[in-house]
């Protein structure tokens, strides 16, 4: 201390500068710290939308065969569709028709595929049945059968279809699959391979839009045809479950907790439970939904219904706190101004605060919403991954939904299809969380801009 | 169908309602001199309580007995001697027969006259208790119509009744919320003591193998199920999670809010937000195909076996989740450390990162000790990532290259859409549930506890 004292102005001034650059050098490495930080961060968000959409664009083209189909009599020897008799009732029709559809769909339609095949393909070429039969997707003797069912005039007739080339075909044209392989490890035959190339140069395989994608519901023997249809409107249905009971009881709620309830022990209670709620692993409200809905109140298992109670409870907690948050940032003035004016409390609360608080109800619950909807955890517990190729058409219908369709697309063992088919999924999945996003951001400076 | 048109004629039901109590009340206004207490809107409102209950009540009534009733007259409608030839199957499809019958849908196949005599008589029933019900309903929604209308005076505090029943109403929607803890709480509790009577919960809680058997001969031998391995899987890539994410989360967070343009925060904040709302399973995905194959070339590229999924793959990516939790966390703690101590550091001459390590770190530190334990409670709850990328391989050992296992991995093993809880094997999942929430809970309480100490001592 002393020393200190002593020291003249001059001696502390140098030693001060001595350590001056060292101080300096330690603050250009935090500040190179925090930027590496920053810069690792932005790498990640890069890297995995870069990884995503490298793999899933390319799945959003498909190879598509063009063929002239000719429903020839001698493949196809069926009876003439039945027509209904006079006085007939809708039962014996019924079961008519479905005697004859019976009969159409014992027929062999992979002959008529093949026999089209054969006449696309040059005079001549020796290739087995099952060889050029791998060239269309299995679905294709479906598609060509519905449209006989649609229009029995066909018999006789030839007509130009478009069908889904195989998983294994788009693989091989897309060099999805490492065309140096050997016979062994490839999953074509190598006379359908050479096949492939010459339809490709030909045009009559031709790359287009993956409309199955969307139209069509998911297909495990019909792999290239395997679509998104039935997810989507699954998860439809529970976002709609989620949006109908959640916002309701989630405004509700935090109104009374906010404005009504007495401070107590018991209301502190009820705000711990609601953040630790909020904070409770979503596997655990799985773990809820399969104890409770399912198997105390049986309601049907893979539904929509119970997936959307599950994911209801689990984003009560989000609107609350939002809701609660927002009533509180509403001004004091305006309270008193209506209370004031003589309104009651219920008044005030339901005319003048809630609406001054609308746009981050809104935001909040699509944010909500949106954090629903890419929730997978809870939903494979209450059996919503099973594999379901139907539209579900009510809430209680066996369904899917959008992340768990992408949980089990990628555990397809026909990777070299499906890991694009599955970035391709999970691009839709992103859009619609993005354009979530960017409406409750839109709106809410719109309506905050207004309020 | 039925359902619409029991929705249908209760808005018609309920609209007149509203407009009977509304223009009565309209009325009492006339004459001079009248002071009415409640404005016509809230005796509107009154009245379509008074009427909904009542109705809304048959309603549940019908909902819960219908079903067991119409089954028991179905049942009552097939001759004793066909019934005892029935097994389960073939009565469901004699029932389903009947109804098809009923609804005037018709049937494939020959009718037998006591089923076409049944249809008729279901048809019959159907509609008649479809009737009985949509009048009682009906009758005393009017009724309490009636009542309600009667009630309404000048002197009839009709707002107080309304709000009265409003805050009924919130409360029941309070109450959600705690219903929902109770029942985590009461199914993981009653399901976990039932897996108990299979397993003793010392071998459950300190057994160190997990090998349960799906074996359904007899339930001698069903396997064990040591948690050790699950949980030292759990912890070991929460641990990874955790050395990615709060050095990256927490120097993103002090750059922002300390060094960063307004515009730069602007624009990155958002961005690194993004990373939160990308779904579980997609950070899966992502983890299985492109990190998880990355990490084993660079394994092999360094004369290290790493696996493809392992603990490391499951919690670098993890790490990525949770680097926007902790860094917006981090962000909203730093803004509530007062300014007066920051200039007071400036002031003595401190460099800035010399405040924001001497100053600053220490006195958010509470707060992001609150963070941190947040984050853990996310890492060790995180599905979706674990089931893709960690392998799946309940072994106890230490090395992180491995594959592991975690309690969440095995939940979802062990219950996929399972109804019948009846073995160890389904159970065990609840018993899984049961420690993951309890460890989340303390962990979420202390954080929570910690957090909002850490707000009042600054506000």
């Amino acid at each position: 201390m002393t020393s200190t004292a002593i020291s003249t102005a001059d001696e502390r001034r140098s030693r001060i500068r001595a350590g001056l650059s060292r101080r300096h050098n330690g603050e250009r490495l935090f500040r190179a710290l925090g930027v590496t930080a920053i810069v690792l961060a932005l790498g990640f968000v890069a890297l995995l939308f870069t990884d995503v959409l490298r793999k899933g664009i390319p799945a959003f083209t498909q190879s598509n065969i063009r063929l002239e189909v000719t429903f020839d009599p001698e493949l196809l020897k069926v009876d003439p569709a039945p027509e209904r008799a006079a006085g007939q009732s809708d039962a014996d029709f019924r079961a008519q028709t479905l005697a004859w559809q019976r009969q159409v769909a014992m027929l062999n339609w992979n002959s008529v595929i093949e026999a089209a095949l054969r006449r696309a393909a040059p005079a001549g070429l020796e290739i087995d049945s099952r060889q050029i039969l791998a060239i269309a997707e299995t679905d294709a003797r479906h598609r060509v059968r519905e449209l006989f069912v649609a229009n029995p005039d066909l018999l006789g007739q030839t007509v130009t279809v478009d069908l889904l080339a195989s998983a294994n075909v788009d693989n091989w044209v897309k060099g999805n699959i490492n065309r140096e392989l050997g016979d062994t490890q490839q999953q074509l035959p190598a006379a359908t391979r050479a096949l492939v190339d010459r339809f490709e140069a030909e045009g009559i395989i031709t790359q287009g839009f993956a409309w199955s994608l969307f139209t069509n519901v998911d297909s495990r023997s019909a792999p290239a045809s395997a679509g998104l249809l039935g997810a989507l409107m699954g998860s439809l249905w529970m976002m709609l479950i989620v949006v109908v009971l959640a916002v309701p009881i989630g405004v509700g709620s935090a109104i009374y907790l906010e404005e009504f309830a007495p401070r107590s022990k018991l209301t502190d209670l009820i705000e711990v439970n609601i953040n630790n709620l909020a904070a409770v692993p979503s596997i655990v409200f799985g773990l809820l939904g399969a104890a409770v809905f399912i198997n105390w109140f049986r309601l049907p298992l893979s539904a929509p219904l119970a997936g959307g109670l599950v994911l209801t409870l689990m984003t009560l907690p989000t609107i609350i706190i939002a809701t609660r948050a927002a009533l509180k940032g509403v001004s004091p003035a305006l309270r008193q101004a209506a209370l004031g004016m003589g309104a009651s409390r219920m008044q005030m609360v339901f005319h003048h605060v809630l609406p001054v608080t609308f746009p981050s109800i809104l935001t909040a619950t699509i944010i909500g919403v949106a954090q629903a909807l890419g929730e997978t955890a809870p939903l494979l517990l209450i059996g919503m991954n099973a594999f379901v190729a139907a539209v579900p058409a009510t809430p209680v219908d066996q369904a899917t939904a959008l992340p768990v369709q992408i949980y089990l697309w990628q555990a397809n063992e026909n990777r070299n299809f499906f890991e694009p088919r599955t970035s391709a999924a999970i691009m839709v999945l992103l859009a619609f969380m993005i354009a979530l996003n960017a409406i409750a951001i839109f709106l809410r400076s719109r309506l905050e801009k207004r309020a | 169908m039925n359902t619409l048109i029991v929705a249908g004629l209760l808005l018609v039901l309920l609209g007149l309602a509203y407009q009977f109590g509304w223009s009565r009340s309209r009325a009492l206004v006339t004459p001079e001199g009248v002071r009415v207490h409640s404005r016509p809107q809230y005796h509107g409102t009154l009245v379509v309580l008074w009427t909904l209950v009542p109705a809304l009540l048959v309603l549940a009534v019908w909902a819960f007995f219908s079903p067991g009733v119409l089954h028991w007259y179905a049942v009552s409608q097939i001759p004793a001697d066909v019934l005892t030839s029935l097994d389960q199957a073939g009565l469901n499809s004699q029932l389903q027969r009947l109804r098809d019958l009923a609804s005037g849908y018709g049937v494939t196949g020959e009718v037998q006259p006591f089923e076409r005599a049944g249809g008729e008589n279901l048809a019959r029933f159907q509609l008649l208790s479809f009737l009985i019900m949509l009048a009682a309903a009906a009758g005393l929604g009017v009724l309490g119509l009636l009542l309600a209308r009667r009630r309404i005076g000048p002197r009839l505090r009709a707002r107080n009744e309304v709000e009265r029943a409003i805050s009924v109403l919130l409360i029941a929607c309070s109450a959600v919320a705690i219903l929902t803890t109770l029942g985590i709480v009461a199914s993981l509790v009653t399901e976990a003591l039932r897996f108990f009577t299979f397993i003793n919960p010392l071998d459950f809680f300190f057994g160190t193998v997990w090998a349960p058997k799906f074996s359904s001969t007899g339930a001698g031998d069903a396997g064990q199920y040591g948690l050790l391995p699950l949980l030292a899987g759990t912890l070991m890539i929460s641990a990874i999670a955790m050395l990615v994410a709060v050095p990256v989360g927490l120097m993103a967070a002090i750059y922002l809010n300390q060094y960063a343009h307004r515009s730069v925060r602007a624009v990155v904040k958002p961005v690194i937000e993004v990373l939160a709302g990308i779904p579980t399973i997609v950070y899966g995905f992502f983890a299985l195909v492109t990190v998880g194959p990355f990490l084993r070339d660079f394994g092999n590229a360094i004369g290290l076996g790493i696996s493809a999924t392992s603990a490391l793959t499951a919690g670098l990516v993890m790490g990525v989740m949770i680097i926007p939790f902790i860094s917006s966390l981090s962000d909203d703690i730093l803004n509530q450390v007062p300014r007066t101590l920051r200039d007071g550091a400036y002031g003595l001459g401190a460099t800035q990162s010399e405040t924001i390590r001497n100053v600053l770190l220490p006195a958010a530190l509470p707060g992001i000790v609150g963070a941190f334990l947040l984050a853990v409670s996310r890492a060790i709850g995180e599905t979706m990532i674990v089931v893709l990328a960690a392998g799946n391989a309940p072994i106890l050992r230490g090395n992180p290259l491995e594959p592991v296992s975690t309690i969440t991995v095995s939940i979802v093993n062990q219950l996929t859409g399972d109804t019948d809880f009846t073995g160890p094997q389904s159970l065990v999942a609840f018993a899984l549930g049961l420690t993951l929430f309890i460890m989340t809970l303390c962990l979420n309480i202390v954080a929570l506890y910690i957090v909002r100490r850490f707000r009042e001592q600054y506000e």
